[in-house]
């Protein structure tokens, strides 16, 4: 077995920590894991990438085009960004919240619906809900990150364990932010549990 | 479970280090080497070593052969550009050799990701006759750290450790021993004739390093760091990232090839080639950067008189720049299989092709939102306006740091840029033969630090008519906010001596020597105007805090009523706190009060608000 998947974001939001959180899951599962970032000027408002692979053989830092089974996104244009990088099969779970960049690009107009819908037409199985306002309501908006990787172990669409990821944030979340992670865990998985009955 | 930690490369590279009983340790930061220096800081109580930030690479390396020559484990760490700057005292110490194992990390940026250049150390390690190890992950990078120290210390010669962008940045799982403090004493100098370089002697030991080339050649052919996997008649030798993309495109289909994996490229581990190259019909060679392997092996063939054929970089089989990927690697692989009459490896059906996507926010790199350097940067773009009506042209010369983002939309300020330190004497020399031009040259106070100096000297002692604007934000903050000289802390976190940057400059024989706090725009301008119109040498500490490291309880807001929706704002400063929802431009969260659009609105329509 092996698996790979991409998680995208805007500097600032999580995207290297979510990738931390899932290949220490995916390590003490006992699996091989390695995750590369493209992240140099990401400090300065820019996309951030994260390719991580786990399974039973050592993989590459980077996922070829078309190689990725999961893409977890934790903002919506930079999905639609990585779409290249899924398989045909390949499943999406996001954020459905968009971030505008700054100032200079001022004169384009970016709707997120018809990035939805571009994304729909191609992965079916897309799961996009306000992963912020989960995280938001848990007690802090910047543990957005951990609520979409939550969804993501709850669904199923990651061969991991839901269990098994609750205790790798008791493990590496500083004690300060560990409740409200959790909480923000947990309150995802209920999201999807009440929203999963609608597909 | 339990030895089995997930690290970044650069990490695995430290704990090596300390493995192999570490001393000492220098560097100077640079992406994406920056880590290993991190990583051994955070750790230097625990293992009882010293660690240190240098000033720049070469005086890092020079630091560290004196500790090496006191018989302590030493390392070094820069990016391929800093070796450039150390490799002055590299070429000397490869006659004299060492005492204590010294071994230098190297990274190199294929891509390039953050760097100036694509080069490639395996070849500075051929030019100055230093063994050089080429891990491929994170495990391989703890075990072949450990591995440089012994073969240095057995041999007495410095080893580079050579790493590329996604073998630093890779994280992995991986097995560490338990590591135990030093507790080995460290000889200390003993004077010897041996460690002062003259003609004489470097005569001397110039066939010893020769004939050292030779040994290690065959130690490495029987290294285990170079080793084969496969059997089939198609042999493909790579190294580095490279391998791991070779053993994705040929997942399907191994009984068509076999792979050697090669650890140590230099010295060429001929013996282990040759055997190889017996075995297979042909070869394909696949490498980032420098086609090194591949001269090597042809140079070999060449020698033995083996004719086969090679593929690579010299029949434009392979790019010869840039990052490699699976699908580089499969593309060159199938190049191979059509002409040898073979079917072709399966290129993965795609969900969709990077062409095929709609059209998305682009997000390129920018100064931060309240970043001192906008200020300045948008003082002297006003000032040369002013100059540009009286015909004269302001040119400016940037750096390296965050401050080359001076370049990008809209301030558009940066004229030149070549290397760190450079900024000041470029300047120097367009002042001479540019006519009707004034010259600025901006660099940063870790920058003045590392090269800047001699610069300054330089155009004191020649009367260059420049301004020196040195944008002072109290941090190394493009790397990761690294303590330097004018911080009045150490690596360690002790406090230390502030080394004055104005005193610097006074004493260098500046005769203009001005500082102002970049949170005033209107001094910032007045001076910047008053040191380009000065005859002669000129210099401006522009003084602010990084806002990354300093966080500000300020914030500013746009009054609608005021707002006579001019833009000025929103075009001219390019800050990402500021932007256009709908006809008056918005302030956003990640505003942090510095106060520009302020200064610069001319209806007075910015207003400070409550920061939530």
């Amino acid at each position: 077995m092996n698996f790979s998947v991409i998680i995208c974001g805007v500097g600032g939001q999580g995207v290297v920590l979510a990738s931390r959180l899932l290949a220490i899951t995916a390590m003490n599962s006992g699996f091989h894991v390695n995750t590369a970032e493209t992240l140099g000027m990401s400090q300065r408002e820019g996309s951030v990438v994260s390719h991580l692979q786990f399974g039973e053989t050592i993989k590459s830092s980077l996922i070829p085009e078309g190689g990725a089974d999961l893409i977890i996104g934790l903002e919506l244009s930079e999905v639609a960004r990585n779409l290249h990088f899924l398989k045909k099969n390949g499943k999406i779970i996001t954020n459905c919240k968009m971030i505008l960049p700054s100032a200079r690009s001022s004169n384009e107009t970016y709707d997120s619906e018809q990035i939805i819908n571009f994304i729909n037409k191609y992965v079916k199985s897309t799961i996009c809900i306000d992963f912020s306002k989960i995280a938001k309501l848990a007690g802090n908006p910047k543990s957005m990150n951990v609520s979409v990787l939550s969804a993501a172990f709850y669904t199923g669409f990651l061969p991991l364990d839901y269990n098994d990821f609750l205790k790798t944030i008791e493990s590496e979340i500083p004690e300060k932010y560990r409740d409200i992670n959790l909480n923000a865990a947990k309150l995802s998985a209920e999201t999807i549990m009440l929203e999963g009955n609608n597909e | 479970m339990n030895n089995k930690h997930f690290l970044m490369g650069n990490e695995a590279i430290a704990y090596g280090a300390i493995a192999a009983g570490l001393q000492f340790g220098a560097g100077y930061p640079g992406t994406p080497s920056t880590e290993v220096m991190e990583t051994l800081i955070k750790n230097a109580k625990k293992y009882n070593y010293y660690v240190e930030w240098s000033t720049n690479e070469k005086v890092a390396l020079e630091t560290a052969i004196g500790a090496s020559f006191s018989g302590a484990s030493s390392i070094v760490t820069m990016k391929q550009v800093g070796l450039n700057v150390a490799s002055d005292p590299l070429m000397s110490l490869t006659y004299l050799g060492i005492k204590g194992p010294l071994v230098l990390l190297v990274t190199d940026d294929p891509g390039p990701h953050s760097s100036q250049t694509e080069q490639d150390t395996r070849s500075f390690g051929l030019f100055s006759n230093i063994p050089v190890l080429d891990p491929s992950n994170s495990q391989e990078a703890y075990e072949m750290t450990k591995y440089a120290f012994e073969i240095s210390k057995s041999y007495e010669t410095p080893v580079i450790l050579r790493t590329t962008t996604r073998v630093s940045h890779r994280c992995d799982d991986v097995v560490l021993e338990e590591i135990k403090p030093s507790n080995e004493n460290i000889e200390g100098f003993s004077k010897s004739s041996r460690w002062a370089i003259f003609p004489k002697l470097t005569a001397k030991r110039h066939p010893i390093l020769e004939k050292l080339q030779k040994t290690l050649s065959n130690e490495f052919s029987d290294s285990e760091f170079n080793f084969k996997t496969g059997t089939g008649k198609i042999g493909i030798i790579t190294s580095g990232a490279s391998y791991h993309y070779v053993n994705e495109t040929i997942s399907n289909n191994k009984e068509l090839f076999s792979v050697l994996k090669i650890g140590t490229p230099h010295p060429f581990p001929e013996n282990k080639l040759l055997e190889f190259t017996n075995e297979v019909d042909s070869i394909i060679v696949v490498e980032e950067l420098d086609s090194y392997l591949e001269d090597q092996l042809l140079q070999l063939l060449g020698k033995i008189g083996i004719s086969k054929p090679v593929y690579g970089k010299k029949n434009n089989i392979f790019p010869c720049c840039g990052e490699y990927s699976v699908d580089i690697v499969k593309i060159g692989i199938n190049k191979v299989l059509d002409s040898l009459k073979l079917q072709k490896l399966e290129i993965s059906e795609k969900l969709i092709d990077k062409t095929d996507i709609i059209s998305l926010p682009v997000r390129p790199p920018n100064l931060c939102a309240g970043c001192m350097h906008r200020t300045v940067f948008y003082a002297f773009k006003e000032v040369s306006k002013e100059l540009k009506k009286h015909n004269i042209q302001t040119i400016f010369s940037g750096d390296i740091g965050c401050y080359t983002l001076g370049n990008a939309p809209p301030l558009e300020l940066i004229d030149t840029c070549l290397c760190m330190g450079a900024g000041i004497s470029i300047a120097g020399g367009i002042s001479r033969t540019t006519k009707n031009s004034k010259n600025v040259a901006f660099i940063g106070d870790s920058t003045f630090f590392h090269s800047g100096i001699p610069a300054v000297i330089n155009a004191v002692y020649n009367n260059a008519d420049v301004t020196i604007a040195v944008l002072d934000n109290r941090t190394t903050a493009m790397t990761g906010h690294q303590p330097h000289p004018g911080t009045g802390k150490t690596a360690l976190g002790n406090l230390t001596k502030l080394i004055d940057i104005e005193g610097i400059l006074k004493s260098c024989g500046v005769e203009f020597v001005k500082t102002v706090s970049a949170d005033d725009f209107s001094a910032c301008k007045e001076i910047s105007k008053e040191a380009i119109d000065y005859n002669g040498p000129s210099a401006v500490v522009f003084r602010g805090n990084c806002v990354s490291i300093v966080k500000s309880d300020k914030k500013y807001a746009i009054d609608k009523n005021k707002c006579i929706s001019c833009k000025i704002c929103v075009e001219r400063l390019g800050c990402p706190a500021i932007t256009m929802t709908g006809e008056i431009p918005e302030i956003m969260e990640n505003c942090t009060g510095c106060g520009l659009c302020k200064a610069v609105c001319p209806a007075d329509a910015v207003i400070e608000v409550t920061k939530q």
